[in-house]
């Protein structure tokens, strides 16, 4: 946990949104930046980052800040009165996603407390590609699209949140989020394709026992070691398992005693893999024959069940395995979370995105579950 | 009504913990020894304390004089941070307990009776219990009422062990597994639920801040053994549509329970009976004017349920004949004891007096006046900038409490639910509750009126919101520093979370600090 003379890493994406203003779905590359430009957008996310960073300068921490020059983070920061060093220059001309990534390598090497950047699941997949899971990362939502857990659930909450952490905080916690991004080419077709590019480690508020009343239970760390546990018990001989991808189905692997891949699709028969990293045909040959059952976690900062950042597991697979054998586990925490009070699906088959539709079943901890909403 | 707040001074004692005071040593009384006739005839009574669980060395208990420990406990009282001042807590209902019933319950008729007697030597004692049944019978609907549980958690157990038994008797308990709650139910409904071996299912809430029907069907099945509901839920918010919920869950199969904890909002006007719930609890020690006494008890949480139940209820009952009160223990199947004895009397006396001095008129007028109250405070909460409710779109009824939400102030200002609890206090008002985990609304607080505080009261707790409120927007550093008049400043958070360093005695935390 960072304390005295926190350093923290500040990327600003300044174009992170643009597109979004004028109907665009996204301001990813060189093209589309310049269409927003030709629509009217005007750059909005250092407004966005100064609503952070002037949370930053309100805390007493003293604070180093590593930024890039002008307007990728060193204009903001030093408005804000901060310790400003200047790690990256971009060359003249908008800001690429290059720069990102160039500024990002220097701040993990310098081991920063903590990454703070400002743009949306392009932005977030940028850092996540450059640090991996170096240095702790926090995103303040300024993107068109943000389905990765990485964000603040504002601005300021995200400034908030950095300067509670960089304070070390008990209150500020660790944890794996999701990196997720659509591809914007194929989005703006109407045809969708997102991915789970990977996990960073972002922090959290959590809520402190502060009178006796309140009182605090299980964790939801432990409490879903416990719940994919106990889907690990109840797993019966002779069925394949598919396991999506996440860290939650990880835990369920782990229960098994098994190494699961994070971002891909495994099968087990048995207590043994019988196929890892699958892809749609490998899942479907991999079923022939055998009941089966499938064990999905909720990814994202958005609730997605399926379809976005687990595709391998397809309409005709959930068609094949039935409403009635997907087991979902997630912590109770993540799913009030979320957004709105419903989880999606977007399998691309209309058929199944109906069948899915509805109240399912959440197994949050042992001998826990709750009922919740899906929306396609 | 404009009311300045006034900040109050708590009495900093820099108080140590009273195993650091006093000297080796020093005592408070001074017995003499047995005489030697008795030693003689009892033996020495180390004797008596079997070789295995006898000390080796002697305790480090505290050695200090009769005054000393007097004062160290009044200077604590004065330290306590709380129930010094307006106390408008959610959910736990606090209210005045009348001095006279104090006394009553004080009188030896109470305190020099033993539940072991003859039950010749107890018939008032059982009269009083009895005649608190019929009157819990009366504002519930139910059939028969038990006092065994200390708290309302306990009773809630209660209902788990009923349930279980009622299902075994029919041969399904095995399929039944499964008890329905929802995520504003008190905790404990869940957490005896899994304590009983049941799976526990938790409904979230709808857009009209309850749970949709939608959700409890898809809940319900063979494996249902019941629902277990508070109605109001924990943030005041009544689901309209409960009759129907019991409804479906009997279709299923399982048994309904209404967790009455949250009953001063409808007390005299609905019966839980009446909507269908076949069990309830009611907690003596809040809705019906007995101490709360902190959360530990001594407390009541007085258990009924329908004629169909009653078999099922831990022994023994009190019953009578008409002529004589007894005690009914030949009741096969009883789930047996779910704690000694018959329950803590004293409290059973003191809401027998209260309800006694209220009269079923009294008794309808606190719903009357804690929502009315609750509904007044809304007005002024919500013109408090930075202040929202939980759900604001809902127009489900919120009864004698509301859940705000001071996220707007916390993005505005960086100051934050635990920041405003402490500065409230400097105007000695009672930090506010903020909410069960896990906390749905951000930033939560639920303050709840009740029937006894005056306007003033409510008057006074609305106006030091708003000024620390104000505070916060034009001085939020000097919000996020209180308390500045306290007996204690600031606890250093995360201390009590973590097993590494909580301590729950002395010799825990030496040892626990000594690395």
């Amino acid at each position: 946990m960072p304390a005295e003379g926190a350093t923290l890493g500040l990327i600003i994406n300044p174009v992170a949104g643009m597109g979004g203003s004028v109907g665009l779905k996204g301001t990813d590359g060189e093209d589309v930046l310049r269409e927003a430009w030709r629509r009217g957008a005007r750059p909005a996310a250092e407004d966005r980052a100064r609503g952070a960073v002037l949370r930053l300068s309100d805390s007493a921490t003293p604070l180093r800040v590593l930024t890039g020059s002008g307007e990728s983070g060193e204009d903001v920061a030093r408005t804000a009165g901060l310790d400003v060093e200047v790690v990256h220059r971009s060359a003249p001309g908008p800001t690429t996603s290059a720069d990102t990534r160039a500024a990002a390598e220097i701040m993990a090497a310098r081991s920063v407390d903590l990454l703070l950047f400002v743009g949306g699941d392009g932005t977030a997949r940028d850092v996540l590609s450059a640090v991996g899971d170096g240095v702790p990362v926090l995103g303040v939502p300024a993107g068109v699209k943000m389905h990765s857990a990485v964000f603040g659930t504002s601005p300021r909450n995200a400034g908030h949140l950095a300067a509670l952490f960089l304070a070390g905080s008990p209150a500020a916690r660790l944890r794996e989020a999701e990196v997720m991004d659509l591809d914007e080419a194929a989005f703006r077709g109407d045809r969708l394709s997102a991915r789970l590019y990977g996990y960073a480690r972002s922090p959290y508020e959590r809520h402190l026992s502060q009178n006796a009343k309140a009182g605090s239970g299980m964790s939801s760390e432990a409490s879903l070691d416990l719940a994919a546990r106990q889907v690990a018990a109840g797993m019966r001989p002779g069925r394949l398992y598919i396991l999506g991808p996440g860290t939650t189905t990880r835990r369920v692997a782990h229960a098994l005693g098994l190494s699961s891949t994070l971002l891909g699709v495994d099968a087990v028969v048995d207590g043994e893999f019988v196929g890892v990293d699958l892809d749609e045909q490998g899942i479907l040959e991999a079923m022939q024959g055998r009941e089966t059952w499938i064990v999905v976690g909720v990814l994202g900062g958005q609730g997605s069940l399926f379809g976005r950042g687990n595709q391998q597991i397809s309409a005709e697979v959930i068609r094949r395995a039935g409403r009635d054998r997907i087991i979902v586990v997630s912590s109770l925490e993540k799913l009030i979370a979320l957004e709105t009070a419903s989880l999606h699906v977007d399998t691309g088959d209309a058929e199944v995105d109906a069948m899915l539709a509805g109240f399912v079943r959440i197994e949050t901890g042992p001998n826990r579950s709750t009922l919740f909403k899906v929306e396609a | 009504m404009s009311i300045e707040p006034k900040e109050y001074q708590a009495p900093v004692w820099h108080e140590p913990v009273i195993h650091q005071m006093g000297a080796a040593g020093r005592r408070g009384v001074l017995f003499n020894r047995v005489e030697k006739e008795v030693e003689a005839a009892v033996e020495p009574a180390e004797s008596l304390i079997p070789d295995g669980v006898r000390r080796r060395s002697r305790p480090a208990l505290p050695e200090l004089s009769e005054p000393e420990v007097l004062y160290h406990y009044l200077r604590l009282s004065q330290q306590t941070l709380g129930m010094m001042g307006i106390s408008l807590f959610g959910t736990c209902t606090m209210k005045y307990n009348p001095a006279v019933n104090e006394a009553i319950a004080w009188r030896p008729e109470i305190t020099e009776v033993h539940p072991l007697q003859h039950e010749d030597t107890l018939q008032g004692t059982l009269e009083i219990v009895h005649r608190m049944d019929l009157i819990l019978r009366e504002v519930s609907g139910m059939d028969q009422f038990v006092f065994q549980a200390g708290g309302g958690a306990e009773a809630a157990y209660v209902n788990c062990a009923v349930t279980r038994g009622y299902h075994a008797a029919r041969g399904e308990l095995e399929q039944r597994d499964e008890i329905i709650t929802t995520i504003q139910t008190h905790p404990s409904s869940a957490a005896t639920a899994a304590a009983a071996g049941f799976k526990v299912v938790t409904l979230m809430l709808d857009e009209n801040g309850y749970p949709s029907l939608d959700a409890l069907k898809a809940a319900v099945s063979n494996r249902t053994a019941g629902l277990m509901v508070n109605n109001p839920d924990d943030m005041g918010v009544y689901n309209p549509e409960m009759k129907e919920w019991v409804r479906i869950v009997h279709e299923a199969g399982g048994l309904a329970f209404h967790d009455s904890a949250n009953f001063n909002g409808i007390i005299g006007k609905l019966r839980p009976r009446e909507i269908g719930f076949d069990a309830c609890m009611f907690m003596l020690h809040k809705t019906f004017g007995a101490p709360k006494s902190g959360v530990g008890g001594p407390a009541v949480g007085a258990y009924g349920c329908s004629a169909e139940l009653a078999p099922f209820l831990p022994s023994p009952l009190v019953a009578f004949d008409g002529s004589r009160y007894h005690l009914d223990y030949d009741r096969p199947q009883s789930i047996g004891k779910i704690r000694e004895f018959w329950g803590n009397v004293p409290v059973v006396v003191k809401a027998y007096a209260w309800s006694l001095a209220m009269g079923a008129e009294g008794m309808a007028q606190v719903s009357d006046l804690s929502v009315l109250a609750n509904n007044y405070m809304e007005k002024g909460l919500l013109a408090i900038r930075g202040v929202t409710r939980s759900h604001p779109e809902a127009t489900s009824p919120r009864l004698e409490m509301t859940r705000y939400s001071l996220q707007t102030l916390k993005e505005e200002t960086g100051v934050d639910i635990h920041d405003v609890q402490n500065r409230m206090t400097d105007f000695g008002i009672d930090a506010p509750w903020t909410s069960h985990e896990p906390w749905l609304i951000p930033e939560p607080f639920t303050p709840e009126a009740g029937e006894m505080w005056g306007r003033e009261a409510l008057d006074s707790w609305i106006a030091v919101l708003k000024k620390v409120s104000d505070e916060a927007y034009s001085n939020p550093e000097h919000v996020k520093a209180a308390p500045h008049r306290q007996a204690v400043h600031r606890l250093k958070p995360g201390a009590t979370d973590d097993p590494a360093t909580r301590a729950m005695t002395w010799r825990a935390h030496q040892r626990k600090t000594a690395r």
